[in-house]
């Protein structure tokens, strides 16, 4: 017998998410009292603002022999800026339960910041001193760049990351992205004060500066505030001189380390973000490797044949150089097969290319996922700087979907033929790896 | 998203890992839904889709546009009770789990050495067991294991469904009858209660891994959760956590990282959220990878705020910080769903949820020195290290001393 089980079985409905904004979302611009520009989205349903912004430059503008500068200066920022030290700044954040978050990243210096409303002013403000008046006091820089050549020292420790620092130095030779983000430990050491002043100076500039705010403010508020946090800064940075690069020459590297299971990076050369082919190659990347359990990589590598817990990849738009990048780790006994079928992959999809099915599948996918990209305030304020980053107009979130539904077959499999090339492959596996076919190249890091 | 009382705490011996290589299985179909389509057929309305399993719970997620809400709530009820699966992809499927392992266990030393402490932190507790289970157990779990496991557990009445987003509580709950609602409730076992055998004497755990260049320094002390225990400690416990090791500002991190310098980074760690047992953890990076004079220290700490309580103004910073916490949560929807699925799922209610921050806000200072001193108990404490192979040589050349400053 079936009966209705509507007082045992518990549901839960919960409304108030940000869900669904995609097409919700109206972007405005506000331009400060001081001339500063942001995009702001108006979300008055929770009583917190987030703030996203960045500086172009970053980890690649550290000066040669000054690898890890921006990334030290990153961990520096909530240490201690105008007339607050270190404790005093920190203290004044967690009173008014302030977060703010610094990043180096390779092309950018990025940040964010969350408040309650209530507390907005000194929020901002206190985002102003750290970004126009960081002490840089000697205690700090010293208990950072400990904290920092401990994070060195895990990642040295753990094959992933030393797979992908491995990748970038092999693939990049003599660019800014062969570097470590976080320095050596020798580059590390030699880090000063000044260097540190000279970033900011260099790279925290009004020129170089992109901002997104949402939240429960408005334009005429937001101006004032703006003005307080980035008005100080001066208008002009240092000239960006980092050239574009393509990938040296394919070809595989091992790093012997005594682990059960051999971690692998994999890369060949991708396109940048401003290239008319780049809806076609998310779409390609959609269908061949995207992380999802529905890609060519998963069915073949995962679910057929158990190789792996995970196997993927994706588009790596840096300023000077597009990647198709891609990871996979499988038992050391094995890894040689999963490198094969990852390849035969690769070459299948560049000379069949794809089907009708998975074209309509890859775009309901990414057209119908895009709002999961707009779930919190924080990642829609990401996505207004991402879009601003580009040169994207306010439109572009209306139209973004209509880029992915114009990609023909015709489109995708000329666009897998020009990416996906087995011969410019580039490899990086951590481990012990057994069943490779040719005679790889060993590094002894 | 749908959440089922059952998790790694209902296995049984010879098959850890047993709830949670159900749930991998769980994607492997059923007569309407054939393996593999169920991930496809989200991804192909423009959602995603996985799943999760804890010690306490199983559960089952899908994110899509509110209008896709029927579809996957078809397919969730469907593999409630219909799940088929074939011989060979429980055998793939077994060995995509032992590559997890690998991936997230074995090739890691300090989950190696988490996996380790909580075998010494629980005496007689399931959560001493792995989630994902140890690898002999894994190597030898069958369909027939699987299926036996979901024929006992999985039923209407043992689930919770949790929605957020933009849509009607009533019009969901016409839908959950229409899907859940007619499969038929089945008797399920009671939940797993099982009570930690007192802990009488202080263990110590020292794990040396060749994998790894520095140390780390771990003190745990058992405590007691919402449901488990002296629970009127667990709210006042999270306040005691955010003053000692929340952050920058906290006692531990000013003492050891600040003034003492003995470590790089120092904080603690609580959650009253499991059903079982709970801890309280203080996690240490030391200086120049000597720990030695980390316990003293740390003590010390731990020992003041016992005996004087802590200052009106860490008070009032711990508690706006959490009140905030509950603020910036309401911005997320995955994030909502994870709060109150993880809390009905446990037996707690909507309410419980939604009181947290009075029940933050009515902390005293005298609720803290009380589960301080209940908490920080010696004969009650594990503390581990974990350490480089004694004599090896370091990964990396040390580093230079800093040159001159020039302002």
């Amino acid at each position: 017998m079936t009966r209705i089980l509507a007082a045992l079985l518990l549901v839960f409905a919960f409304a108030a998410s940000p869900f669904d904004r995609a097409e919700a979302v109206e972007i405005k611009e506000v331009v400060s009292p001081g001339g500063i520009k942001a995009w702001l989205v108006e979300q008055h349903s929770i009583p917190l603002i987030a703030v996203s912004y960045e500086f172009a430059g970053g980890v690649s503008a550290d000066p040669p022999g000054k690898g890890g500068l921006a990334y030290l200066a990153s961990g520096l920022m909530n240490e201690g800026a105008g007339e607050l030290d270190a404790l005093a700044f920190q203290k004044a954040l967690d009173e008014r339960a302030i977060r703010m978050s610094f990043d180096a990243d390779r092309d950018q210096f990025s940040g964010g910041m969350v408040t309650l409303t209530e507390e907005k002013d000194e929020a901002f403000r206190l985002l102003g001193l750290a970004l126009s008046k960081p002490r840089f006091d000697a205690d700090a820089v010293e208990r950072v760049r400990d904290q920092v050549r401990s994070i060195q020292r895990s990642e040295d420790d753990q094959p992933r990351s030393i797979a992908a620092k491995a990748w970038m130095k092999a693939a990049f030779p003599g660019h800014p992205y062969a570097s470590n983000t976080t320095g050596t430990p020798e580059s590390l050491a030699g880090l000063t004060a000044a260097d540190l002043r000279g970033y900011v100076k260099d790279n925290f500039s009004r020129d170089r500066l992109i901002v997104g705010v949402v939240g429960d403010v408005t334009p005429a508020e937001l101006g004032p505030l703006l003005d307080k946090t980035f008005g100080a800064l001066p208008a002009k940075g240092a000239e960006l001189k980092v050239p574009d690069i393509t990938l040296a020459q394919a070809k595989t590297q091992i790093i012997a380390r005594k682990v059960p299971q051999s971690v692998a990076v994999f890369g060949m050369p991708g396109i940048k973000r401003d290239d008319p082919d780049w809806y076609a190659a998310m779409v390609v990347n959609q269908i061949f490797g995207s992380g999802g359990f529905s890609s060519r990589l998963m069915e073949e590598v995962r679910r057929k044949r158990g190789l792996t817990y995970g196997v993927y990849t994706y588009l790596q738009p840096y300023t000077h150089a597009g990647l198709v990048l891609g990871s996979v780790a499988t038992v050391n006994a094995r890894m040689g097969e999963s490198k094969q079928v990852i390849e035969a992959e690769i070459a299948r999809m560049a000379e069949s290319g794809a089907t009708e099915t998975e074209l309509a599948d890859a775009k309901t996918f990414l057209t119908g996922s895009y709002a999961l990209n707009f779930d919190t305030s924080g990642a829609i304020a990401g996505q207004l700087v991402g879009i601003q980053r580009y040169g994207f107009g306010r439109d572009f979130i209306d139209k973004r979907n209509a880029y992915i539904e114009a990609v023909t077959l015709a489109d995708v499999n000329r666009v897998a033929k020009r990416l996906l090339d087995p011969s410019r492959l580039f490899w990086v596996i951590v481990g012990e790896p057994g069943g490779l076919d040719s005679k790889p190249e060993t590094v002894k890091p | 998203m749908a959440w089922y009382k059952v998790g790694a705490t209902e296995e049984f011996a010879g098959k850890t890992g047993l709830a949670h290589f159900l749930e991998h299985l769980m994607f492997k179909g059923t007569a309407k839904v054939p393996s593999g389509e169920f991930s496809k057929t989200v991804s192909r309305n423009g959602g995603q889709d996985n799943a999760f399993t804890s010690s306490d719970y199983t559960a089952y997620f899908q994110q899509v546009a509110a209008d896709k809400l029927p579809l996957v709530m078809e397919m969730e009820a469907d593999r409630m009770v219909n799940l088929k699966i074939a011989e060979d992809e429980v055998n793939q499927e077994r060995d995509v789990v032992i590559e997890e392992r690998r991936t997230r266990t074995e090739n890691s030393p300090p989950a190696l050495f988490r996996e380790q402490l909580d075998a010494v932190q629980f005496l007689s507790h399931p959560y001493r067991v792995p989630v994902i289970g140890w690898m002999r157990d894994i190597e030898t779990l069958t369909r027939a294991d699987a299926l036996g496991f979901y024929k006992l557990h999985y039923a209407p009445n043992n689930a919770i469904v949790v929605v957020v987003g933009d849509v009607e509580a009533d019009a969901v709950k016409a839908l959950a009858d229409k899907t859940y609602g007619v499969i038929p409730r089945k008797d399920v076992p009671p939940r797993t209660v099982s009570v930690e055998a007192p802990q009488l004497a202080a263990r110590e755990l020292v794990m040396h891994d060749a994998r790894v260049s520095q140390a780390s320094w771990v003190r745990t002390y058992a405590a007691p959760s919402y449901q488990y225990g002296d629970s009127k400690l667990a709210v006042p416990a999270e306040v005691l956590n955010e003053i000692l090791g929340g952050g920058t500002t906290s006692r531990l991190y000013q003492t050891l990282v600040v003034e003492k310098q003995l470590a790089i980074e120092a904080g603690s760690s609580y959650g009253g959220s499991g059903l079982g047992p709970s801890t309280f953890g203080i996690s240490v990076r030391p200086r120049n990878d000597d720990p030695a004079p980390i316990p003293a220290a740390v003590e010390a700490v731990i020992a003041e705020v016992a005996k004087n309580g802590v200052t009106d103004e860490e008070l009032k910073r711990a508690k706006k910080s959490l009140k905030a916490a509950a603020v910036y949560a309401r911005d997320s929807g995955e994030g909502l769903a994870n709060i109150f699925g993880a809390a009905l799922v446990t037996g707690r209610t909507v309410q419980d949820v939604m009181s947290w921050p009075d029940r933050i806000e009515a902390v005293t200072n005298a609720d803290i020195i009380a589960a301080a001193r209940a908490v920080f108990v010696p004969e009650r404490s594990v503390t581990g290290m974990l350490l480089p192979v004694p004599g090896a040589p370091p990964a990396g050349p040390p580093p230079p001393p800093p040159g001159p400053e020039h302002p």
